[in-house]
């Protein structure tokens, strides 16, 4: 889950990162009172959750309130990336004298926590990681002792720091590695951090992913969720522990495991066919998430054939034939519907829906060739 | 032979009296494998499969009561991390742990801590392993694999169902099948089971299943080609899936230009390693 801006620039406060003066607002009036309040130039910023927010004009300079009230009058009506702007984040704009990338992350090949320093802030850091990684330093973090001095001195010395800053430096990255930590994060970036011209760090942007699997102990983060950057659909699947991802073909499919998802994905496409959406009904579902699994399945208008795929193991065919038998009930649908059961209570499974009028497979490869023959008006 | 797990497998299920837990506990207990304990925390004393097999409130306990050489976890992931590094301290060599959405910081914790210790972790977020005709430890169904010589190594779960059901049609059997799971940070990786494999004189050959995310198989791929004599076929799940969407998996999700499948696929052709196009596909590139 991906927190805005604002949101993870109040949590770095938090943990002691200093960051500039500033509040979100979600009209332009509220904006102009922002600006009052601070009494200087602002800058106005969009709160999307997608990069290239300045190139696509999301982030403006305002001299005063009534030129806030303006800028933020026109962000707010923008779309960035096809993500509306429902609020905007109103910060003293900072006199900048350098900028420095700051970040941490879980590094999957290493198995451990890395933090990351360069003195190419404010830019696209996997640009400088492609073009110039020599710019970047990189330090791996023991999960079990945390980030030590030494190592945020390192960082310091390795993007030529001028050393009257080390100790404000290594307190911000004690304040990153403790949000990092405490709050699940598997990504907490500053970028940039700013030296002022008055000499101070300040953190001008800011970004989290928190854990999905760490949700559980962190209720304060469910009420931040942005559902802007989900399909509706999607957001309905999570209610009933479904996994769904919408993708752009013509061909519904309902899958037991995300492995086997994907690799019925992959097969329709090998056959010239292609997939509606990723839909892994995950394990041991019951009759009742089948039957809103179809409903939300069915709710895609490019969907033109189902495709249900389901290999028994701690799924019961018998309960997945169940729920088809009964969302078909609700939904009625009106494209042809490809069903493979094996495994688990399979024939069971068969029985049930043998007077549903389905079309059945043996084999993935079968049933792959007339989901996409019928896609194509072949069949049904 | 088989690698892992077998008849001196002295099996304890973690989370024991749960739902899941007692349901497969059932299902290994009739596939013949050795279940000697369970445990579950406060409920140290009772019995459970008709008074066939002692509960006791900690692994501890449970160890010197019944000398159990691996623990299968199936707690919910809020207390998974507890109960691995429980069995880890207890003195288990073995664990495998089948709760899926135990947050990754936890897992760097309990990986790093396990690399100082004489301890295996496979999974979480895995269905388990399974050496056919002799033991079963984890979820995957029994019936659906035959015993012979096909070493086989997944990050999946059903997929792998898949492919051990397509060889069984084929009347091709399997010395151990391996789910190491679908997290970014799991306690085994594919190297570790494919140099088993390779010193293990009963498997033949083995197959692969990768999906998309992170980088083990291209690494898999390298150990493939330097170290490795017997043949590997592989399958990559993911290859029509979009960057920066997760599918399903916590650990299936391709970002910043890494983890796709094709990189995978490619890494795995130069290596000599043959790569199937769909799972039913895996039989016929199997060297007879």
């Amino acid at each position: 889950m991906k927190l805005h801006e604002y949101q993870s620039k109040q949590i770095f406060s938090r943990y002691g990162i200093p960051i500039p003066r500033g509040k979100v607002a979600s009209t332009a009036q509220e904006a102009r009172q922002i600006a009052e309040e601070l009494g200087v130039m602002v800058v106005v910023k969009a709160q999307v959750l997608v990069g290239g927010r300045g190139k696509a004009g999301g982030i403006r300079l305002a001299k005063d309130p009534i030129e806030a009230e303006e800028i933020a009058a026109k962000i707010l009506a923008m779309q960035i990336k096809d993500l509306p702007v429902r609020k905007v984040l109103i910060d003293e704009a900072a006199s900048i004298h350098s900028e420095i990338y700051l970040g941490i992350t879980n590094d999957r090949a290493a198995r451990r926590p890395v933090i990351m320093a360069s003195s190419a802030g404010g830019v696209d850091i996997e640009e400088v990681a492609r073009t110039t990684p020599e710019r970047i330093i990189k330090v791996h973090i023991d999960p079990l002792l945390g980030l030590r001095d030494y190592q945020a001195r390192d960082l310091a010395a390795g993007i030529d720091l001028p050393r009257e800053h080390w100790r404000n430096f290594i307190a911000v990255a004690h304040g990153l590695w403790k949000t990092y930590t405490e709050c699940d994060a598997t990504l907490a970036e500053i970028n940039p951090l700013v030296l002022t011209t008055e000499n101070r760090l300040l953190a001008l942007d800011g970004k989290m992913i928190i854990d999905d699997n760490a949700l559980f102990r962190h209720p304060e983060f469910s009420e931040m969720r942005d559902l802007d950057v989900e399909a509706p659909a999607e957001v309905e699947a999570r209610k009933y522990g479904l996994s769904y991802v919408k993708l752009d073909g013509d061909i519904g499919c309902m899958v037991n495991g995300a492995g086997l998802a994907m690799a019925t994905m992959d097969i329709l496409k090998l056959f010239g066919g292609n997939p509606a959406n990723f839909l892994d009904i995950g394990g041991g579902a019951n009759a009742e998430r089948v039957a809103a699994a179809l409903r939300i399945l069915l709710s895609d208008p490019n969907v033109r054939t189902v495709l249900l795929n389901v290999f028994g193991g701690i799924t019961r065919c018998d309960e997945v034939a169940h729920g088809i038998v009964n969302a078909m009930k609700e939904v009625k649908p009106k494209v042809p519907m490809i069903v493979r059961l094996v495994g688990t209570n399979a024939e069971e499974g068969r029985r049930i829906l043998a007077d549903a009028q389905m079309i059945t497979a043996e084999t993935l490869v079968e049933a792959a060739q007339k989901a996409v023959a019928a896609a194509r008006g072949g069949l049904g | 032979m088989s690698i892992l797990i077998d008849q001196d497998t002295r099996l304890l299920v973690q989370g024991i009296t749960g739902n899941e837990g007692l349901f497969h506990t059932r299902q290994m207990a009739a596939y013949g494998t050795n279940i000697v304990a369970g445990v579950t925390p406060g409920k140290g004393g009772e019995w459970v499969l008709d008074g066939k097999i002692p509960v006791f409130d900690s692994v501890r306990l449970a160890v010197e009561a019944t000398r159990a050489n691996t623990s299968v976890i199936f707690v919910p992931a809020r207390f998974a991390t507890d109960a691995i590094f429980e069995a880890a301290d207890a003195g288990i060599p073995l664990i495998v742990c089948i709760t899926e959405g135990i947050p990754v910081q936890d897992m760097m914790c309990v990986r790093h801590y396990l690399d100082q210790k004489k301890c295996r972790l496979i999974g979480p977020n895995c269905p388990g392993v399974l050496s056919p005709g002799k033991c079963k430890v984890g979820i995957i169904p029994g019936d659906i694999s035959i015993p012979g010589h096909v070493g086989i190594v997944s990050r999946s779960g059903t997929l792998t169902y898949e492919v051990l059901y397509a060889l069984k049609l084929r009347h091709i059997g399997v010395s151990t099948c391996v789910g190491i799971g679908g997290d970014p940070i799991s306690g085994t990786n594919f190297i570790d089971v494919l140099s088993m494999f390779e010193e293990d004189p009963h498997t033949e050959q083995v197959v692969l299943i990768g999906e998309i995310g992170g980088t083990d198989e291209e690494r898999a791929a390298e150990f493939i080609a330097t170290r490795m004599t017997k043949p590997v076929v592989a399958f990559i799940a993911g290859q029509t899936a979009p960057p920066g969407k997760r599918m399903g998996h916590a650990g299936a999700i391709v970002e910043g230009g890494s983890g796709l499948a094709q990189d995978k696929i490619r890494a795995l052709q130069e290596a000599g390693v043959k790569v199937a196009r769909h799972p039913e596909e895996i039989p016929d590139l199997l060297p007879v």
